[in-house]
């Protein structure tokens, strides 16, 4: 492992416990800062206004994440699409802080991701699965997240990724070593990743929930489920009450094992974004099938 | 991990908090539940305060933390706390948050350490590393230092010891109390710097 890639993992570690915010203005940016968001993710679109417009959905302009960099002290990250590592060379060069190579902007390959170990910059990756987790960081990727439906504000794909991460990471810890290669076949996921996996109950990378986190209830119920943080997206901007409601998620982040907090900071915060469910959305809808 | 095997070696057991509200402080929790008669809590209410011996303040956004310390209340416990000298660490943004002063900037701060602080003082992520080195009033062996978007100490008050210094910059002080790193030994394998702040608070005549 190279120092570059130890000291980005460590990185990402720092963020743990905190909630990441997609904001589209320095305005925004500086709401979700004040309300204790540990950093933010710039993008022109937020994920529900990305699926009601359609179109091809591209990285931000650099110009509107230079003022978000400029705007906060906290963390900035931005995302590419999946394989397009020039926008990539893009951000790594405005000095932003981390790059999500998301599934929530239109792919730019089908067929790969980029190659992660090129850059000096940390990327975050979302999975639905061990293997594709996996994959993501034998690419380099130093932090995963779900890849809950996006835009959605329903946290049920979030939910099912987090639990099937969990229940195939519990069942290599039960095999025998001989049985590992075998789980890494079957995964389509590199042997010493998976060996890690095994060995230490847990991936080597922090693990967010990313997708459809619209109340503090949601923020917490995935923390219980194990994860190391949130991201929300659509879920503050669009809904009646921002600042209100990114504090509370924030705190019930914190205190996750609470429910006295929970309950506290889940009073009265207006209406959450209305959403979709996601049983209404065709397999072309639905961006969590972006990627492999 | 678990230790319960250690208990009963002769020492009396002691309990150090880790202020839990965000940031690295499972892995404070983690290095410090290795160390013989050690019992390592998260700290997420300042009531939870009372039964420990020492705290860590952890490494994690200080921005944040400085609005959750504020919003849960925390600010004069921790100062409290201070002046029942008990034994306070923070690393990285939890140095950050125990300074007087922060270069460029006036938020209140816990102010327990007589510095002024500058934040990010050697660039960005591209510029975070790793170095080994001796640091011989903590351990015989050389440390991995592990410095993440990480302060250096500008200015200090000659009372304060410096502990370690890299390019003539000061990244580690203590006082009697008080023990700051701008570096991150929670980070490595290493248990030598948690091993000298459970030293330090044992040695602590106000330790119960």
């Amino acid at each position: 492992m190279s120092e570059k890639y130890r000291l980005n993992k460590n990185l990402a570690q720092m963020l743990k416990g905190g909630v990441i915010m997609d904001v589209t203005n320095a305005e925004e940016a500086k709401i979700a800062e004040d309300a204790g968001a540990v950093a933010v993710m710039a993008l022109e679109k937020v994920p529900a206004d990305i699926r009601k417009e359609g179109g091809i959905a591209r990285m931000s302009d650099p110009k509107m994440i230079k003022e978000i960099v400029e705007t906060v002290s906290i963390p900035v990250m931005a995302k590419v699409r999946i394989g397009h590592f020039v926008e990539a060379q893009i951000l790594e060069a405005l000095k932003i802080d981390y790059i999500d190579e998301s599934e929530v902007l239109t792919p730019a390959d089908e067929a790969h991701h980029i190659d992660k170990r090129n850059f000096n910059i940390p990327f975050v990756c979302g999975a639905t699965n061990l293997g594709e987790a996996l994959r993501r960081i034998g690419e380099g990727a130093a932090m995963i997240r779900t890849k809950g439906e996006a835009g959605t504000g329903n946290v049920v794909e979030a939910v099912r990724h987090m639990r099937k991460i969990k229940s195939q990471i519990n069942r290599l810890i039960n095999m025998g070593s001989e049985e590992l290669m075998a789980a890494a076949k079957e995964m389509r996921a590199p042997f010493n990743l998976v060996e890690y996996a095994a060995r230490n109950g847990k991936l080597p990378v922090v693990n967010f929930a990313a997708g459809g986190i619209a109340t503090p209830a949601d923020a917490a119920l995935m923390m219980q489920l194990g994860c190391d943080g949130i991201f929300v997206g659509s879920g503050i901007f669009r809904s009646g009450n921002p600042v209100k409601r990114a504090e509370a998620i924030v705190k019930a982040t914190t205190h996750y094992q609470d429910p006295q907090i929970v309950a506290e900071v889940s009073e009265d915060l207006g209406k959450a974004m209305s959403g979709i469910d996601i049983n209404g959305l065709t397999d072309a809808e639905k961006m969590a099938d972006r990627g492999w | 991990m678990q230790k319960k095997w250690l208990i009963g070696a002769g020492k009396m057991e002691i309990t150090v908090g880790v202020l839990a509200l965000q940031g690295g402080f499972r892995e404070h929790i983690d290095h410090l539940n290795r160390i013989r008669g050690t019992n390592a809590v998260p700290v997420k209410k300042p009531v939870e305060l009372q039964k420990c011996s020492g705290l860590i303040i952890p490494g994690g956004e200080s921005t944040t933390m400085r609005k959750l310390i504020e919003s849960y209340k925390f600010k004069q416990p921790i100062i409290n706390f201070y002046q029942q000298q008990k034994v306070i660490w923070g690393t990285c943004a939890g140095l950050i948050l125990m300074a007087k002063e922060v270069e460029g900037e006036n938020e209140d701060q816990l102010g327990l350490l007589d510095i002024k602080i500058k934040r990010n003082a050697f660039g960005s992520q591209l510029d975070s590393f790793v170095e080994r080195n001796l640091i011989k009033k903590v351990s015989n062996i050389p440390q991995e230092l592990v410095f993440i978007r990480a302060p250096i100490i500008t200015k200090f008050n000659q009372k304060l010891e410096i502990l370690h210094k890299k390019d003539k910059q000061i990244t580690a002080v203590e006082s009697d109390c008080l023990l700051g790193t701008a570096f991150h030994p929670e980070l490595t394998d290493s248990l030598a710097f948690h091993e000298y702040f459970v030293n330090k608070i044992r040695n602590n005549k106000n330790t119960k």
